[in-house]
């Protein structure tokens, strides 16, 4: 899908398909159509494209939006003539505690388990890998993979298992029989779930980053005398920001609208692990509001070109600042 | 400033590659000392593991009085100039310097005062607050030095020093680098596989193979009297010519040429004994016409080196089939012939005979009677001027082997105008010939 978002770049400069292959009095415009498809045919092959993501992507978007201003149910009279309700969905929504409250969840589950959780602990085991090879290395990585790939529905089945308050592994483990864990810390829970599940990435990234940073740079700091921290500071950071930086944006969104923890806790006890994404499906699947659903899976669209948006300012001024 | 000894050092890596091998070894205070060897000796282990970024397995570091194999590289008071420089690309070219003064926690004035005055005197005034990237590789290699500088650590230790740099800039880095190590006084240690760099810039080289040190000793020692084949063969711009020999009184037997035996080694060797025989090229003069003592081949290639030539023989062979090569440096305007043959006379004193790999050598070296004009070093020996050479020139005669052997050389005009009989061959030669003096 990707692919389809570069063609339309060289066809803009041609004077059109007659410019393209027979005439050589042109260098700019033979340079600007380097494949001499001419106009018409290479918007042929970019229509598919084009359609597909018309029909997926924006039409949805556009309808989502217009149903976060009517009052659209699942089902009942306003199902079969919904009204138009104009920006009520939306006050409604931010003078809601229950949504205030998700909220607030969801930012603590996106620092915790993304920001500190799966980017901090990827990188202290990339980091402590680093000059490792062999069996070590290669069991830690093929566990924290192992997370990774498994099943959601799988993963849920195990964490349960784990955490149980009759059964669970932990609590065998522990010796603290009748400790329930899912109901007394469910936000602790779901953010260490989450850690756990989605430290591979941030792993594998920052050992590839990892690989950037020149041997003879670290050991000149350790000639000057640099602790690790010093290192860390003075000569990893510098180096690998940017990768830290696209690593914390996909992480944080991925984060941000992942759904898995309803497999575990179910947004309970009383929503006290009711992060948004659950709370967008309680509402608009299970409350059958789609209107005020919608409203609220527009909120979060915003929230995340807020996050993506920041990143990649601080991501832009790295760049100006290295010119 | 502080000498560096080791004793027994040895490195095994994981895996069992045994990269230095109980190494002996006493560098002095203020000493400019060069490690030397080919790829894989193991120099650079030896470099880092001086440094402390490598841990020895067994035998002990001194530096100065203390004993530093088990300490920190940050606690050994040394500094290191990397190959690649190691300078970090975030910071200014102050705040590079000044790194190692803000890791021990000097104030921000008194660094920048000191970045200033070491940058000043490697003549980077004004280059404070670029970035390494708008630097040029000199400047960079320079305030890669001010870094190791500003410490003043007690050892100067250089990895590759100069291979970073292109030609040029190499020869301007190379005095730099001398004339400051002689200001600083400091005691400086460089790793380099050129030994062009390390005969130039040393005060004493090691020369190091598999691990284990092959020579110690200065540039004239090493240059003069390698102490063994392997050294005779590495240092050189152009490698020294060993040849198998057998002794028969006083002479050696070389490809069929009786050459006087050295005499310092007469008293060493007895008849019969099999030998290799070293003369380094540039102490050959080859002549157009038979002379006693020398060593006959026929030339094979001429390679122009600017103010010289050198020149490839090919000896006969014990049952006629070729034998081995042998090359000759000879002056600008003496190139002989291609195809012609040549006569290579080893000057006095200059030869060195080996059995079993190792130098023969008396108490007294051979290489003390040469004549004191020679003392300078290996560069001047190229020179024209105590060679016998015939009044004749060589060079710019298309001539063929039959023609040479009549020791008569011919001032026939280079060009087109190749004798008649002049095969492929002998055209070849003239034009190729031509190339020098023209």
């Amino acid at each position: 899908m990707a692919r389809t978002t570069s063609p339309p770049e060289p066809e803009t400069a041609t004077g059109g398909p007659a410019a393209a292959p027979g005439d050589p009095g042109t260098p700019l415009a033979r340079r600007a159509d380097a494949a001499g498809l001419g106009r018409a045919l290479a918007g042929g092959f970019v229509l598919p494209g084009l359609v597909l993501i018309v029909l997926f992507l924006v039409v949805p978007a556009l309808w989502t939006i217009y149903l976060g201003v009517t009052n659209y149910r699942l089902t009942g009279l306003a199902a079969a003539d919904p009204q138009l309700v104009g920006l009520d969905n939306y006050t409604a929504a931010l003078g809601d505690e229950r949504f205030r409250t998700s909220l607030w969840l969801t930012l603590q589950f996106v620092f915790g388990s993304a920001v500190l959780g799966q980017a901090g602990l990827g990188f202290a085991i990339a980091w402590s890998l680093r000059d490792r090879h062999g069996p070590v290395r290669r069991l830690v990585e093929a566990l924290v993979l192992l997370a990774w790939i498994l099943p959601s529905s799988v993963v849920a089945f195990l964490w349960i298992a784990l955490l149980d308050r009759d059964a669970g592994t932990l609590n065998a483990l522990l010796g603290t029989p009748g400790m329930a864990w899912l109901l007394d810390h469910p936000m602790l829970a779901v953010i260490l779930f989450n850690t756990w599940r989605g430290t591979a990435f941030s792993m594998m990234l920052y050992g590839a980053a990892l690989q950037n940073v020149p041997p003879s740079h670290l050991e000149t700091a350790r000639l000057a005398g640099a602790s690790t921290w010093q290192q860390l500071r003075d000569v990893v950071f510098p180096r690998i920001r940017g990768h830290v930086l696209t690593n914390l944006l996909l992480i944080s969104l991925w984060t941000f609208n992942d759904f898995t923890p309803f497999l575990i806790t179910a947004g309970g006890p009383e929503q006290r692990s009711e992060i948004l994404p659950v709370y967008v499906f309680k509402i608009a699947l299970s409350g059958g509001e789609l209107g005020f659903g919608a409203a609220i899976s527009f909120l979060m669209l915003l929230i995340n070109l807020v996050i993506a948006l920041v990143y990649l300012r601080t991501l832009g001024q790295r760049r100006e600042a290295r010119r | 400033m502080a000498a560096i000894t080791l004793h027994r050092l040895g490195k095994v890596y994981p895996g069992g590659v045994r990269a230095l091998d109980a190494l002996d070894l006493a560098i002095a205070d203020g000493e400019f000392f060069a490690l030397l060897g080919p790829s894989g000796c193991g120099k650079t282990t030896l470099l880092r593991t001086i440094a402390g970024l490598e841990v020895a397995t067994e035998g002990t570091v001194r530096i100065g009085d203390r004993d530093v194999t088990d300490l920190q590289p940050g606690r050994r008071d040394v500094a290191m100039v990397f190959q690649d420089y190691a300078l970090f690309p975030h910071m200014t070219v102050e705040e590079n310097i000044g790194y190692p003064l803000r890791i021990k926690k000097v104030p921000r004035a008194a660094r920048h005062d000191k970045a200033t005055e070491t940058a000043a005197e490697l003549g980077l005034t004004g280059l404070l607050d670029r970035r390494p990237g708008q630097l040029s590789g000199g400047q960079q290699q320079r305030v890669a030095l001010a870094r190791a500088m500003a410490c003043h650590p007690q050892v100067f230790l250089l990895d590759e020093p100069l291979s970073n740099l292109d030609a040029r800039l190499r020869l301007e880095a190379r005095t730099f680098l001398k004339r400051l190590q002689r200001e600083l006084g400091v005691t400086c240690v460089f790793v380099t596989h050129d030994q062009a760099e390390a005969l130039a810039l040393a005060d004493r080289i090691a020369v190091l193979e598999s691990g284990r040190i092959r020579q110690v000793g200065t540039p004239v020692e090493v240059f003069r009297q390698p102490a063994n084949t392997f050294v005779a063969g590495f240092i050189g711009s152009t490698p020294m010519n060993l040849l198998d020999a057998e002794v028969a009184g006083d002479a050696v037997l070389v490809a069929g040429a009786r050459l006087p035996l050295p005499a310092p080694v007469r008293a060493l060797v007895a008849d019969g004994d099999r030998v290799v025989y070293g003369v380094r090229p540039e102490y050959l003069d080859l002549h157009p016409a038979p002379v006693p003592g020398a060593l006959a081949g026929r030339v094979v290639v001429v390679e122009n080196l600017g103010s010289s030539s050198l020149v490839s023989l090919d000896l006969p062979g014990p049952d006629g089939a070729a034998g081995a090569g042998l090359q000759v440096v000879v002056p600008e305007g003496r190139e002989p012939a291609i195809g012609s043959t040549g006569w290579a006379v080893p000057r006095d004193g200059r030869s060195l005979v080996y059995r079993n790999g190792e130098l023969l050598h008396a108490t007294e070296p051979a290489g003390a009677t040469t004549d004191p004009a020679h003392a300078v070093g290996p560069a001047a020996d190229s020179s024209v001027t105590d060679s016998p050479v015939t009044d004749s020139p060589v060079t710019d005669s298309p001539v063929t082997d039959s023609s040479v052997t009549g020791s008569s050389v011919t001032d026939s005009p280079v060009g087109g105008s190749v004798p008649a009989g002049g095969a492929v061959a002998g055209s070849a030669a003239g034009s190729g010939a031509a190339g020098g003096p023209a």
